[in-house]
């Protein structure tokens, strides 16, 4: 059976589809219709309501009692937005639920990964949050200079002061305070293997001489294994981890005050002290012999992603790696972290023993910019040792530096480590500097200049120079640089392109990507014509 | 003549074994990369680091764990699942696509049909407009909505309140589309027959019967081409949603949650893979749909005929 010819397929369609034989089509109704709606949702908005009690003096009992500072706000609704994303903000949550409860005042929480980005627009459109936590000193910076931000009540400033004196600074703007410390993190720690170190005979290095010869006896040890292994890849921010390991030298090497000289650029990166801080460097991560266990030579560091860089500790190939806090999150689900686990990490210790154990680390501020009755209770409350404790309870992952907070609290051995260090008065403390420094030097330039460094292996005076080159006036420098192309991976999915780490740079701006094209060059901040 | 010639060399070239043999080499290669994030979203989280996709092909081990944890978890405990995400997002979009639809199509068609002075010096305007970035009117928009406008001491319009509503987005992605929209239907509408207008206003009708009778059903192809357009590019917009919504679950789209999916350490990122295959079930129904118009659509208003 032959199948019926089909119309033969070259007939030319007719210049003007066919005339649909329905009369009345629809759409001029819909039309009409989306106008109507158009304009009726303009006057629709959404009022908060619920949390208990309605306002006035009430008095809380039982439970509730210890919120009663904070009472008489009940059915109001506060806003916080941050960069911190579920799962770690659920935790977050949780740990102001009670207050919440208790007090009637409602906390909208909202994260974003584009909370850099986010915030100044939303600051300059007459949007703000009531809330925002900013990890970065120099975006405070910017957004008290927008004259959006509110100074805190005279309760938040006392509570601050259960922190150590610094990092009132690093919440202030010319010498005024604006924004409370909520979390502190720890970058000046070296990961190791207990296992390893044991098996080997190898002892925690007390200080960086020991560090030393302790990496040098693990290269002469040979099997394949060496001491150290890095990686600085990491998406648009690629370069991070070599400006912290070029921090923690010249904070270890100087102590605290050269470490402000050069971040408030009265140092250049010029500086033979700096130029002799990156030779430092050089040695101990550019030394062929030391690195780059389980991936390959120097230039591997560049092309290894910083969350891939320490697995080869746990294969033994590596012995060490340098890199903060939350590097925890990185190690596979089952990895016994501790004293006598897989896993376990040492505080970095000083180059020169004379500076007393210095401590590079970041945290995060609370930023107001509503000044109503609730939001400074919740501002007070968010600031107490009280909060930071029911935060250390609620999960782990979590510092706090507030002198108040019960160290016996923090179940996780890590996080015991980091507040000890962060806690302790005799500790150098100081902010990252890269997130101090103008973005587009302390994330733009030198993340450039120190990824160059260990890619092409260039010169450290030609590094020194590239670093501290000036930004264009317009703040047209203060993009990150293109991201690189990937490091090859076996896998489809390269965890590092969804990876981001927290409390670093503020011009870690990741562009969405979804349909819309890039951000203005006209939101990134200006930059001082002297840098 | 000539018309259906070339058209019969064109058809005849692509219908080749050889022609049809490259296409399909083409297809199968451009559709790989899509099966590996089909095939990725299916693995659990050990097996994607352990090796690559295709592994999976030979040693099957596959489950919708990614795809529950994606849609009822929301990648952690507290957190909804995807779905109200989902429901904001058509409730922005399908707005987002009618409105510039029908305001567009009224343009247009004044644009093209009505004659007054000046009609050609502000087409000319608006489809200047086409140049302004998006980006460029972000703050004065969000300035414009939550302070409204004001000229001294004079308000040329109020403050108007619509934190936490959709209406924005919906108004944002109004104005953005608007554009193009009148562009591309200015110049399908223009090209209907004079005959039919002239018909029309002998018989006694007015525009609005013109447009609604005409000029509509005419171009239902180009206003679908648009529509689809439209409708994916406010599906897959992030940065509009993200300024003029925010992230709260009550009107963030689907955009925002698939960007925070993984988490501040990206420790769950083995969810991507699965999120954004949820995310393109509805565009993709949307142009299965609306595919017929699609190629008839995209010449609109480009082809003299």
């Amino acid at each position: 059976m032959t199948p019926t010819p089909t119309v033969p397929s070259t007939t030319v369609p007719p210049p003007f589809p066919a005339r649909p034989r329905r009369r009345r089509r629809p759409l001029a109704a819909v039309a009409l219709l989306a106008v109507a709606a158009l304009t009726a949702a303009c006057s629709n908005s959404t009022d908060s309501s619920g949390g208990s009690g309605g306002g006035g003096n009430q008095t809380l009992s039982g439970d509730c009692a210890r919120y009663q500072p904070y009472a008489g706000h009940g059915g109001t609704t506060v806003t916080v937005f941050a960069s911190i994303l579920s799962p770690e903000s659920d935790n977050l949550e949780k740990s102001w639920a009670d207050f919440s409860r208790c007090t009637g005042i409602r906390i909208s929480y909202e994260g974003s990964n584009d909370f850099e980005s986010q915030l100044p627009v939303r600051v300059s459109g007459g949007n703000a949050p009531d809330f925002a936590i900013v990890p970065q000193p120099g975006l405070l910076a910017q957004m008290v200079k927008s004259g959006k931000v509110v100074k805190p009540p005279q309760q938040t400033v006392a509570n601050q002061e259960k922190w150590s004196p610094v990092w009132k600074t690093y919440g202030s703007v010319n010498g005024t305070f604006y924004a409370a410390p909520m979390s502190a993190n720890m970058k000046s720690l070296v990961w190791y293997s207990p296992k390893t170190f044991k098996q080997a005979g190898y002892e925690v290095p007390k200080t960086w001489a020991d560090l030393m010869a302790l990496s040098d006896r693990i290269a002469k040890a040979g099997g394949g294994a060496k001491p150290w292994c890095g990686g600085i890849s990491s998406g648009t921010a690629t370069g991070w981890p070599a400006t912290d390991w070029l921090e923690e030298v010249v904070l270890g090497t100087y102590g605290g005050e050269v470490y402000d000289q050069w971040v408030n650029h009265q140092v250049k990166f010029s500086d033979p002290k700096i130029a002799a801080a990156m030779r430092t460097v050089a040695d101990w991560m550019q030394n062929p012999a030391w690195v780059n266990g389980g991936y390959g030579d120097v230039k591997s560091i560049a092309t290894t992603t910083f969350q891939d860089a320490g697995a080869p500790i746990l294969t033994g190939k590596c012995l060490m790696l340098q890199q903060a806090s939350f590097y925890k999150a990185q190690w596979p689900k089952d990895t016994k972290i501790g004293p006598d686990g897989d896993i376990f990490a040492f505080h970095l210790p000083a180059v020169d023993p004379s500076v007393p154990n210095p401590v590079e680390g970041g945290g995060e501020f609370l930023t107001a910019f509503a000044s109503r009755p609730e939001v400074q209770a919740v501002q007070n409350y968010l600031s107490s040792a009280d909060w930071a404790s029911s935060r250390v309870r609620t999960a782990t992952g979590w510092v706090s530096a507030n002198q108040g907070v019960d160290k016996s609290l923090y179940t996780d051995p890590i996080d015991r480590l980091s507040a000890d260090a962060l806690t302790d008065p005799a500790a150098t403390f100081r902010f990252d500097g890269s997130d101090l420094m103008p973005a587009a030097v302390g994330a733009g330039q030198e993340w450039k200049s120190l990824t160059a460094w260990f890619a092409e292996g260039q010169s450290i005076q030609k590094t020194g120079r590239g670093a501290r080159r000036r930004a264009p006036p317009r703040g047209g420098g203060a993009r990150p640089p293109p991201p690189p192309p990937p490091a090859p991976s076996s896998r489809l999915l390269p965890p590092a392109r969804f990876h981001r780490p927290r409390g670093f740079a503020a011009a870690v701006r990741r562009v969405p990507s979804f349909g819309s094209a890039r951000l203005p060059v006209a939101l990134v901040p200006g930059i001082p014509a002297s840098w | 003549m000539s018309v259906r010639r070339d058209g019969g060399a064109v058809r005849k070239a692509f219908s080749a074994p050889l022609a049809s043999v490259f296409v399909i080499a083409v297809t199968v290669l451009w559709t790989v990369p899509t099966l590996g994030l089909l095939v990725t979203s299916l693995r659990p989280k050990r097996d994607v680091t352990a090796d690559g996709w295709w592994n999976a092909l030979l040693h099957p081990d596959l489950g919708l764990d990614n795809y529950h944890t994606v849609l009822f978890e929301g990648g952690s405990g507290v957190s909804t699942g995807l779905m109200p995400f989902l429901v904001n997002s058509l409730a922005i979009s399908v707005p987002a696509t009618l409105f510039p639809l029908a305001l567009a199509a009224m343009a247009a068609y004044a644009l093209a049909w009505v004659r007054f002075r000046g009609s050609d010096t502000l087409f000319f305007l608006v489809f200047a407009l086409q140049v302004v970035p998006l980006q460029m009117a972000l703050i004065p928009l969000l300035q414009l909505f939550s302070g409204g406008a004001h000229l001294g001491s004079l308000t040329l319009l109020p403050a108007l309140d619509l934190k936490g509503t959709y209406a924005p987005v919906w108004l944002a992605h109004t104005m953005f589309a608007l554009p193009l929209a009148i562009f591309l239907l200015h110049n399908f509408i223009a090209q209907l027959p004079r005959d039919l207008m002239e018909a029309a206003v002998v018989d006694g009708a007015s525009h609005f019967k013109i447009f609604r009778s005409i000029v509509l059903p005419l171009c239902t192809p180009a206003l679908a081409s648009f529509a689809i357009f439209q409708f994916l590019w406010v599906w897959n917009d992030l940065l509009v949603a993200l300024t003029f919504a925010g992230g709260t679950p009550e009107v963030a789209p689907m955009t925002v949650r698939l960007a925070q999916l993984s988490g501040s350490f990206g420790g769950r990122w083995e969810l991507l893979t699965a999120g954004a295959f949820l995310s393109i079930v509805i565009p993709l129904a949307v142009f299965f749909a609306l595919q017929r118009y699609f190629v008839r659509g995209l010449l609109a208003g480009s082809v003299k005929g």
